[in-house]
């Protein structure tokens, strides 16, 4: 049970965390296109032209 | 601020009021430091001088108004104030309109306080604001007050607001929905964190939870809630706050108290270390309510759709050949620019950007986004090209014939966007009952809070705070108004504008359907219904001749024989045409006659004439060996008349043909399609009458016309539709007009009103009957905070999904 004394603040502190990364994530623009990225995987072009 | 001001006048340079003693405001201007009365004054005399627009000290008739009002608005704005912007929202009647966006909208009940705002500034004539799509319409009286005061005002309410412009809107809008997202990850996150803190004191029998650990519990609760709280619940509390700053309740008021008064009744009891907590119900309350947001917002979107393509169907810019015919090379310019006799180039896939006439060669147009119509449509050379249709054959040369400004689609979009601000009456009622409804409920809510604090104290708060939050008004406020413009946006794509806001209302009750006949059931120019063929010809041959012989004629008759004969045609020589008579002219060395039966008769020699039915235009074709055939043509039904007849009557409405024409006429095109009432050699008097007389015995008329030569019948009848095209949209005075030139989307726009009508009242039904149930059970006390937060959240999504239902009902092409 002491156990929790230490986990429940790690929680706290990791739900901080996630806010934060996602935060940074909204800002770079990583949720502008949720579909185009998909997409562009599946082309291939690694072949050098 | 600068040093002693001088002594000038009596009061402050600014606003004129006196400057109070021993103060020392002041602004330096043009070199000369000016008294000012207060802080508020100076900050904006500042910020004008910064701008360099002192100049306006010099050229004022008047002192400024006094400047806490004033100070609100960032200088940039006065820059609308400029004559040219002016001129921009000039309209007819020398009053000024512009269609603003605004941002920050939370709910129906927003645009009740804007409106309310803007109605107190003077010169404001008319404000509308449309929830669906975030824009606002002002009409004002340029002598009274200019748009950066009306833009002042919305701001001043916490909302901002600008003239309206596509690409701006577009980017306010992602923003939106970004910010949104961001909120709902957060509540989303604090949600199940604080869910899991709260398990432990709900599973634990009474004694079993350590003190320490439920202490330690609720305060982690209460730091994971404090995102969601201060940031996820922004809107709520702001708009509460807007709200009551302008003595006007929303929705958002019961709201934020339900929010804030759980959340600082947990934060008492974790501090104190005893009592209830409802972390876990404020932290779901808040993320079920953002998702009901985000759905509202996606169907705020969706339902400007084909409103934006229109915005963004006509070019920013056009080719300009600056020396046709000489040379042909083009040169770019705004499309803004283009006045008549310009010469364009429109390439491939282009949209054409201002009415224009096709020059030479023959291409094909997309006008679907005009008409709704998808099939490419066939151009020749001299034929005129709305602005806004697509190019979809090769690359035209045009000459254009309207600016881009008065061209078919800016048209079409001005009289669309002006439809989406009014407001029918079942929305306004909707509003109106909204306010009283909020009202009531913060009543409720404190004599609930006071009679269980006679009661039982210790349950005052929780029940106060599960009927503030359990009552759901989202039927009213929010989910008619986005029920009627789902509908209006969905009839758009199909090709039905609707120009005033009550025409799906009335339509839903119309008892009698009202016909006109020329251009309305019938196409309204002649079709070839019968070929008559002599000594011996052959029918396609006579058509290919004729067709020849017409080939410059732009006579409704002679495109009628053009469209008839299809498309491989003969070339003629020598033609010549006698006004009244007819057209001669050689088609393969062959001279022919094509015209009156009197006319033909002086090439081919005197033959009988049988009578014809009356209606019917004959058209003689002969040569030198007589006489070859008889075109009948006549004015033909529309194809889709007579299911759109058939549609009506199925539908319980009664269907009446009204015709200028002989009663003979009149009768036969009803006997062919089914209409058990016509009425022939009508005057238009006589049919304002006969509408008149229906009205009076209590019958809800909806008539058809052809828009213009029925203005007056229009205008009586309860709504009305106009079948319309072209420059002849803004001229038609009816309710609801037909761009497709198809009747059908007449049906159509009749079954969207059924479906949106049916809709609104499910929803209306739905939250009555939620609303009789759940308050008087949180009333009660059967209802925990959590259970009432779900309960309202569940109603709200459940009318806006309703609502968004109609975009699938009325179906696109």
């Amino acid at each position: 049970m002491e156990a929790l004394y230490l986990l429940v603040p790690v929680s706290i502190v990791i739900v901080f965390a996630a806010i934060w990364v996602f935060f940074k994530m909204s800002d770079s623009g990583q949720f502008d296109d949720m579909v185009g990225p998909a997409l562009r995987v599946l082309q291939d072009d690694d072949a050098a032209p | 601020m600068n040093a002693v001001p001088q002594a000038h006048a009596s009061g402050c340079f600014h606003c004129g009021l006196p400057v109070p003693a021993g103060s020392d405001w002041g602004v330096e201007i043009d070199g000369v430091s000016q008294a000012m009365c207060c802080p508020g004054c100076a900050a904006v005399a500042q910020a004008i001088v910064e701008h360099g627009m002192s100049d306006y000290y010099r050229s004022r008739s008047g002192y400024a108004a006094t400047a806490d009002q004033a100070a609100l608005l960032p200088p940039q704005l006065r820059l609308y104030d400029g004559a040219d912007a002016t001129e921009k929202y000039r309209a007819a009647d020398g009053m000024l309109e512009a269609t603003l966006s605004v941002d920050g909208l939370r709910c129906a009940a927003c645009v009740w306080l804007i409106e309310r705002r803007l109605r107190q500034v003077p010169g404001v004539v008319a404000a509308d604001m449309n929830v669906a799509t975030g824009r606002l319409f002002v009409r004002w009286d340029p002598g009274q007050c200019q748009l950066s005061g009306v833009l002042g005002a919305v701001r001043e309410i916490g909302y901002a607001a600008y003239p309206f412009d596509p690409a701006r809107h577009e980017a306010q809008l992602r923003r939106a929905g970004k910010t949104l997202g961001r909120r709902l990850f957060v509540a989303g996150l604090s949600m199940m964190q604080v869910m899991m803190y709260a398990v432990p004191a709900y599973l634990a029998s009474d004694g079993t939870l350590e003190t320490d650990m439920a202490a330690l519990m609720q305060w982690a609760s209460l730091l994971l809630t404090l995102p969601a709280v201060c940031y996820s619940a922004q809107p709520f509390f702001r708009g509460a706050w807007a709200s009551i700053r302008q003595r006007a309740l929303t929705m958002d008021v019961p709201v934020a108290l339900g929010i804030g008064a759980a959340f600082a009744a947990s934060v008492a009891a974790t501090l104190r270390g005893s009592g209830d907590v409802y972390f876990d119900s404020v932290t779901m309350f808040i993320f079920l309510l953002l998702c009901s947001r985000v759905l509202e917002l996606a169907a705020r979107r969706r339902a400007a759709q084909a409103l934006e393509r229109l915005q963004h169907g006509l070019p920013d810019s056009a080719q300009r050949l600056d020396g046709y015919p000489a040379s042909r090379d083009a040169t770019t310019v705004a499309a803004g620019d283009l006045s008549e006799d310009d010469v364009i180039l429109v390439r491939s896939g282009e949209p054409i950007a201002a009415d224009a006439l096709l020059l030479e060669g023959e291409t094909s147009i997309d006008v679907s986004l005009l008409t709704g119509e998808s099939a490419p449509q066939h151009r020749k050379a001299g034929e005129l090209i709305p602005g806004g249709a697509v190019n979809a054959g090769q690359a035209a040369l045009l000459r254009v014939v309207r600016s881009a400004r008065g061209s078919t689609l800016a048209t079409l979009v001005r009289m669309a966007e002006g439809a989406g601000l009014g407001k029918p009456a079942l929305a306004q009622w909707a509003d109106r009952v909204g306010t009283w409804f909020v009202a009531g409920l913060l009543l409720l809510a404190a004599a609930v809070f006071l009679f269980w604090q006679w009661h039982e104290p210790a349950r005052a708060w929780p029940i106060a705070i599960a009927v503030l939050v359990v009552s759901c008004p989202c039927a009213l406020s929010l989910a008619t108004p986005s029920a009627l413009a789902a509908a209006t946006d969905a009839l758009l794509r199909r090709g039905v504008l609707i120009v005033r806001p009550h025409v799906l209302e009335t339509l839903h009750r119309a008892t009698h359907v009202v016909f006109d006949k020329t251009g309305t059931l019938t196409m309204g120019r002649p079709v070839l219904r019968d070929v008559a063929l002599y000594n011996g010809a052959e029918r396609g041959d006579c058509l290919r001749v004729a067709a020849a012989l017409e080939a410059c004629s732009a006579h409704p008759l002679a495109q009628a024989l053009a469209a008839a004969a299809g498309e491989r045609h003969l070339e003629a020589s020598g033609l010549r045409q006698l006004a009244g008579q007819g057209v001669t002219g050689s088609v393969d060395g062959v001279e022919y006659r094509l015209g009156r039966a009197e006319f033909i008769a002086g090439l081919c020699g005197r033959f009988i004439v049988p009578a014809t039915a009356s209606g019917v235009s004959s058209v003689w074709l002969g040569s030198k060996a007589g006489v070859l055939a008889r075109f009948d043509l006549a004015d033909d039904l529309r194809n889709d008349a007579s299911n759109v007849v058939a549609r009506f009557m199925a539908a319980g409405k009664r269907v009446v043909l009204l015709s200028g024409d002989q009663q003979a006429m009149a009768q036969e095109v009803a006997q062919r399609l089914n209409i058990p009432e016509a009425l022939g050699g009508q005057l238009p008097e006589q049919k304002l009458a006969f509408v008149q007389k229906l009205q009076r015995e209590g019958a809800v008329v909806a008539m058809v016309g052809d828009g213009i030569n029925d203005a007056a019948v229009l205008r009586a009848a309860d709504v009305s539709f106009a079948m319309g095209s072209g420059a002849a949209l803004a001229q038609s005075h009816a309710d609801a007009v037909l761009l497709s030139g198809r009747l059908s989307a007449l049906a159509d726009a009749a079954e969207g009103a059924d479906a949106a009508m049916a809709v609104v009242r499910q929803n209306l039904v739905w939250a009555m009957l939620y609303n009789m149930v759940a308050i008087p059970a949180a009333a009660m006390g059967w209802l925990n905070p959590w259970m009432s937060g779900i309960g309202m959240s569940l109603s709200s999504m459940l009318v806006v999904a309703n609502a968004l239902r109609l975009r699938t009902s009325v179906k696109g092409n």
